[in-house]
Order: C-alpha cells, then sequence, then structure tokens
C-alpha cells in the first residue's frame, strides 16, 4: 500500500507537465497522526507533499462538488464511487477528471486507536500490516486488520470502479462478508429499544456537523439544518433535534451512500453515524437491488420508476 | 421511521384518488383505530426547551 506513492506522485507529475489537468486532489500528511489532510496541487514542485498510507480514510470526492476546472483526483474504491454518483448527479461531468485510481486495503480507525492508547499519541507508523502508535514513554504494535475502520473491514469494493491510470494491481476483493449484522440486531429489537438504541448512539452528539461536512453528498448550497425560513429542525441539542438531523441526513442519502464512512471518521466524538445510512444502504440493496456509485449508466432506484417497484407499503 | 423506533401502525401511507370517497373514510377509520389502539405517541415530542 505504501508503494503507491511513488505511481501517484509519477502519475501527477506527468498529468500536470503535460498540462492534462489544472490541479491533482490527493493528500498530504496531516498536522495530527492518523489526519492526513486533503491536498490540491497546482504545480509539479509541490508533488512533493502527496503522501499515501492508511490514514487517508476522508472521502476526496466531496472536493469536486461544481468544480469548473480539469483535475487529475486520487480515488480509491468508495471515493471512485462517489464520483460516480457525483457524475450523475451533475455536480462533476466525467472529461473534467483524471482519475487516478487506488487499489485499497482499508484504512485504519483513529477513534479504535484512541480508545486503547492509554496517552497522547505523538506519532503512527506503518510497515506492511502493523501499526506502530508511539506516544509519551510508550509503544504499541497493532496488526492493521484489528484497527481497521468498520465500514473498511467490510468493504467489498476496494478497487475503484472507474479510473483512467491505476497505480498498483488490482487486490483482491473481500468475499463472503456478513455487511448488515449489527442492522439486523436492531431490526430485531422492539420499538422502545430502537428509541433507547438511537438515544444512546446520539447522547454525545455535539451538533457540529462534521459528519455532513466530510460526506460528498451532502452539497447542498443551503442543508436543511442551516435554513431559518422556514426552519425545519430545531437548532439545539435537545434529543429530538439532534435526532432530526440525523435521520433526515440519513434519508437524504438514501441510495447514494457508498458507505465510505467519511461521515463516521469525521465524527470528534466517535459516534457511529453510519448505523442510520446502513439500513438504507441495506433496503436499497433488498429492494432495489442497487448498491450506489457502481456504474455511469443506471439512474439510482429513488429517481426512476419501474412497475415492479414494492410497494406493500402503501395501502 | 419504524427502524428508529416509531412504532409500526402509526405511520401509514395510503394513495386515494378524488374519486374513492369511501376507501378514504375506510382509511381515515383504520387509522384512527390503528392510532387510537397505541395510544399517545410518546416520541419525537418536545415537552420544554432543555438548555445546556
Ligand atoms: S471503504 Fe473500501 S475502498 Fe474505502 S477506504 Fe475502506 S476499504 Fe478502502
Ligand atoms: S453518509 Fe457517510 S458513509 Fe455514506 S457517503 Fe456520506 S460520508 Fe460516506
Ligand atoms: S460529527 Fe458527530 S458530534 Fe458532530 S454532528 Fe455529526 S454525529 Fe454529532
Amino acid at each position: 500500500m505504501l508503494a503507491y506513492i511513488d505511481k501517484i506522485k509519477e502519475i501527477s507529475n506527468r498529468l500536470l507537465k503535460e498540462g492534462k489537468v489544472d490541479m491533482v486532489i490527493g493528500f498530504r500528511k496531516g498536522t495530527v497522526p492518523m489526519m492526513n489532510e486533503p491536498c490540491f496541487v497546482k504545480t509539479p514542485e509541490d508533488i512533493e507533499n502527496f503522501v499515501w498510507d492508511s490514514n487517508c480514510g476522508i472521502n476526496l470526492a466531496n472536493y469536486l462538488t461544481n468544480r469548473k476546472e480539469k483535475i487529475g483526483i486520487v480515488a480509491k474504491g468508495c471515493d471512485s464511487r462517489n464520483i460516480v454518483t457525483h457524475v450523475i448527479e451533475n455536480k462533476i461531468k466525467r472529461d473534467q477528471l483524471v482519475i487516478i485510481g487506488v487499489p485499497c486495503k482499508g484504512m485504519i480507525d483513529r477513534h479504535k486507536i484512541e480508545a486503547i492508547f492509554e496517552t497522547e499519541i505523538q506519532d503512527v507508523v506503518e510497515a506492511d500490516d502493523k501499526i506502530i502508535v508511539k506516544g509519551q514513554g510508550l509503544e504499541k504494535t497493532f496488526s492493521k486488520k484489528d484497527v481497521l475502520q468498520d465500514n473498511c473491514a467490510l468493504c467489498i469494493h476496494r478497487n475503484p470502479v472507474i479510473y483512467d491510470e491505476l497505480v498498483g494491481e488490482p487486490v483482491e476483493e473481500q468475499k463472503d462478508l456478513d455487511r448488515y449484522e449489527d442492522v439486523r440486531k436492531i431490526e430485531s429489537m422492539s420499538p422502545e429499544e430502537k428509541w433507547r438504541y438511537f438515544d444512546d448512539l446520539l447522547s454525545t452528539c455535539i451538533r457540529c456537523y462534521a459528519c455532513r461536512n466530510a460526506c460528498p453528498l451532502c452539497y447542498c448550497p443551503t442543508c436543511f439544518v442551516d435554513e431559518s425560513r422556514p426552519q425545519w429542525v430545531g437548532k439545539s441539542i435537545d434529543p429530538i433535534d439532534t435526532r432530526t438531523f440525523h435521520f433526515l441526513r440519513a434519508y437524504h442519502c438514501a441510495g447514494r451512500c457508498t458507505d465510505c464512512g467519511a461521515c463516521e471518521r469525521a465524527c470528534p466524538m466517535g459516534i457511529k453515524v453510519r448505523m442510520f445510512t446502513k439500513k438504507l444502504e441495506k433496503d436499497c440493496l433488498e429492494l432495489f437491488d442497487w448498491e450506489a456509485g457502481l456504474t455511469l449508466e443506471e439512474r439510482p432506484p429513488l429517481d426512476t420508476y419501474r412497475p415492479d417497484d414494492p410497494d406493500d407499503f402503501i395501502k | 421511521m419504524e427502524h428508529m423506533g416509531i412504532e409500526p401502525g402509526r405511520l401509514h401511507f395510503s394513495w386515494i384518488s378524488s374519486a374513492e370517497a369511501t376507501k378514504f373514510v375506510d382509511v381515515v377509520n383504520e387509522v384512527t383505530a390503528a392510532v387510537k389502539a397505541l395510544g399517545p405517541n410518546k416520541n419525537f415530542l418536545k415537552t420544554e426547551a432543555r438548555v445546556a
């Protein structure tokens, strides 16, 4: 995985020098460990800033919305699916993009590592499948598969679904995963237990909207939570307002969410916000045989009508 | 909504043409009966404004 970086730099260099793109969007090292940040490179000199490791969990499709330039973009499996979704939703044109595909082996979960590491984390390095975490007078080694982001552990589209160049051989896709164990667990609860489950889940939410801002799907010029005329939802951290924000946002992502995990990764409180979107993802798969962002050829279920659409809930 | 804890039977969907007066009456009766059976809604209620 680490070896990809040379290839990323080489391709970016070529694209910029040949004038094929105005900029390349990739990752640079973040100011704190495990938080690589997006990086927009416009000149070959700046390409040195690019990095690639297991901390590139942000979804870069988020930075394409309504751009006019020609852009080279580094894309993991999930980013590529959100790029497809962006193209379908007319947020960017396919011919504006040169997609630099990265076969992905999963990103590590900073919340998990922070939770098991006692002191402040000063540095995180990786070698093969080991993650070495260093803090004051303390060093621990984890196996990468134990600290993967939840969604990466369950990811079945690690290879980019569209790309113009690939930085390495495609990786083997994970098979025979039970992707929805957690959702089924909630489905089997009684209404009161469900209500309580989500109450607990959101009890620490501070309404910072980092989850929304990190999500490539959330590009509305004015989000419904910010609207004040009319005001759709209260702006307090009353549990009802918080819940309204979360379930409505999830609905807005129905049939579009790729389970990229950027929302969950961004949350400062470590809230598993995917528990809302995952139910809708599961329903889309079961009711419409749909997984978001796999093809440019097909319209998503929520903007097409088929006579055989399930409608048992309408009496 | 049910996934989040709203009781089944509180939320109803129906397609009624403006010509289907009897269906409308039936549906209204059914919905009222189902919701009455569930009793007052306890979720999605803000009793008083909370201040942090
Ligand atoms: S969701 Fe899949 S493609 Fe995206 S970072 Fe995780 S493993 Fe990689
Ligand atoms: S809702 Fe979360 S998992 Fe889904 S596309 Fe947005 S950021 Fe990714
Ligand atoms: S990022 Fe976390 S704390 Fe912030 S609004 Fe989203 S769920 Fe709440």
